[in-house]
């Protein structure tokens, strides 16, 4: 079962959101969203949960009992206990009695959140937090899982973990979107969205995308123009669009971050010359 | 820094509003409503001298029926159903004037006029003999504790789901909006008609206040009530993004409330004006109620003008609150998915 959304775009007021935009989100596989703030990432994923109406196109997406939503903000209930609020989504779901209570345990488990079922949500780690909303999320199983920044403000060791739970999702047959600010993320997930301006830069595998990138990527610690180059460590990343970089320049290989980057500034500099 | 206070203070209408607007607000309720004194009270004179009593009345009484056949019953009736603030009852001695005890000032300043005969009219003051004002209060805060449960503590719970992101959470899960409106709104409900027994039932221990009339109409006008105020709350939170905002439009809504219901001043002592604020005020009908029933042992027949008006109210305020709040939780569709 494929979902997604074809041609979609979505203005509030004045703005585009997103614009045309194709997306398919097969199941089994994790769809990383990468982009910058204001990107569309957020409206490309409250489309697909239907938070967001689009002003054109196809939106294809399970009913509200076949899919799971982790919101940007903490997902979970701050009053109530991790298993209370597991409880209530479990319920929301119709899943009760026996058959949640065996779920809820399974989820504990596989989210090392076991010692902390009586703990209040407010007492929790920002990483624990995020790790029960995700569960809330997932507690019915759904069809489709859409992640909003999942791992945002999570300390390393708990991304991995989190990670871990997403992954496992995808490999029980799951359809996962997700969208993220961390690119080492995007490169591990199957299927990576790059979003710029509410509109599609590249999408694909990560090798897909690094295949089709064209251009050159130099650095040095000066760049020869200003508005195409970007700061790496100590250096200066500089994109060249048409291969015609300097002689003296170093040419790299370029990773996920440069790519994301660069695509971004060809489409802000239409127009300027390279 | 001064600068900076400045530019988030001329971006924060509401504390803006409530910079300008209270001091205007509490100037033109103090100025035209903040007034005890009752300059004309409505009388019944019946009985066979009724006509001649009545003429004979100082310029306080306006007197609206004059019936020689009717009789002292009649006379507590007309009371009873809170058509009158007096009445007079004239036969072959001194005539008794009924007052209204429940209608505190009105009630003092009959005292006041019907001593000042020296014994020409004999005065007898029902539902609140020794004119006790917490016999007054006691109902009017009864219908203010439900104002604050369904206004303030709604609005609050209602806006911290917003805040906590928890409602686009309730959006996306399979509950239809009407369920999760109903879920929010029932534990406050409930706790509101909770607080209200135990506010009743310490008021009549505490302060003796009487209950004379029937409890089923008491608790339909306080649940009808409850829905005006608790729509009034849903409607707050769909106007705010954090508690503190829900607090200071709630307060808007709580200020004229209190002042203007007639629970502190009487409605007929205060100036056109600003009366009419009065009688758009949910609080101002529950107020009639709670003290018809509490106090003077009213039923439907006699307090259905109110019931009505506060059916209206709820069922408006309820209404639109409600559809605000649905639309938070599924919006609209610009195009079918």
């Amino acid at each position: 079962m494929t979902f997604g959304v074809e041609d979609v775009s979505v203005t509030f007021g004045d703005t585009t959101a997103l614009r045309d935009v194709t997306i398919e989100v097969p199941a089994g596989t994790v769809v990383a969203v990468v982009g910058g703030d204001g990107a569309g990432k957020t409206t490309l994923l409250r489309t697909l949960v239907r938070e967001a109406s689009p002003d054109a196109g196809r939106v294809s997406a399970p009913a509200k009992a076949e899919l799971g939503f982790l919101p940007a903000s903490s997902g979970s209930w701050a009053a109530l206990t991790v298993a209370q609020n597991l409880d209530f989504a479990a319920g929301a779901y119709g899943l009760t009695g026996a058959a949640r209570d065996e779920r809820r345990s399974e989820l504990l488990a596989a989210a090392d959140l076991t010692a902390a079922k009586d703990r209040l949500a407010s007492q929790l780690s920002g990483g624990m937090r995020r790790k029960l909303g995700f569960l809330m999320a997932i507690v019915h199983r759904p069809g489709l899982v859409v992640l909003d920044e999942p791992s945002t403000g999570v300390d390393p060791v708990s991304r991995v973990d989190l990670w871990r739970l997403i992954a496992q999702e995808a490999a029980s047959g799951a359809a996962v979107i997700m969208s993220t600010t961390y690119l080492d993320e995007a490169e591990r997930a199957g299927h990576l969205v790059v979003l710029d301006g509410g509109e599609v830069l590249v999408q694909g595998s990560y090798d897909e995308v690094r295949a089709t990138f064209s251009g050159t990527v130099t650095s040095a610690s000066t760049p020869v123009r200003e508005a195409w180059s970007w700061r790496r460590g100590h250096d200066r990343h500089e994109y060249w669009p048409d291969d015609d970089a300097s002689a003296d320049r170093e040419v790299v290989a370029p990773d996920l971050e440069d790519i994301v980057i660069a695509l971004s500034l060809v489409r802000r500099l239409a127009g300027v010359s390279a | 820094m001064i600068v900076k206070e400045f530019r988030e203070l001329l971006r924060d209408r509401r504390t803006l509003g409530l910079l300008v607007g209270l001091p205007l607000i509490l100037l033109v309720i103090f100025g035209y409503a903040a007034n005890f004194y009752v300059d004309h009270v409505s009388a019944a004179v019946v009985g066979p001298q009724a006509e001649q009593v009545a003429a004979s009345l100082p310029e306080l009484f306006e007197v609206e029926t004059v019936d020689a056949d009717a009789t002292d019953a009649d006379a507590r009736d007309l009371l009873r159903d809170d058509e009158v603030d007096v009445a007079i009852v004239t036969g072959s001695g001194a005539p008794t004037a009924l007052i209204d005890g429940s209608n505190l000032f009105a009630a003092q300043t009959i005292l006041g006029a019907v001593n000042a005969t020296a014994g020409k009219i004999e005065p007898e003051v029902l539902y609140n003999p020794d004119l006790t004002t917490a016999w007054v209060m006691v109902p009017a805060i009864i219908g203010l504790i439900l104002t604050f449960i369904g206004t303030i503590v709604t609005s609050i719970g209602l806006v911290r789901e917003r805040e906590a992101g928890t409602l686009e959470q309730l959006a996306v899960m399979p509950i239809k909006p009407g369920t999760v409106i109903l879920g929010k709104i029932a534990p406050y409900f409930l706790l509101a008609a909770i607080d209200m027994a135990v506010v009743t039932v310490l008021g009549m221990l505490l302060f003796d206040v009487p209950f004379n009339g029937n409890v089923l109409v008491f608790a339909l006008g306080a649940a009808i009530f409850l829905f005006a105020v608790l729509g009034i709350g849903v409607f707050i939170s769909t106007i705010s993004q954090t508690a503190g905002q829900a607090i200071q439009s709630a307060f808007f809504v709580l200020l004229p409330q209190i002042l203007l219901s007639g629970m502190i001043f009487p409605l007929d002592a205060m100036a056109a004006g600003v009366r009419w604020i009065g009688y758009i005020l949910p609080l101002t009908y529950f107020t009639k109620i709670s003290q018809g029933v509490m106090l003077r042992g009213a039923g439907i027949d006699s307090l259905w003008p109110s019931f009505v008006v506060l059916t209206v109210m709820a069922v408006v305020i309820f209404t639109a609150a409600t559809l605000r709040f649905r639309r938070d939780l599924a919006p609209e569709r610009k195009v079918r998915a």
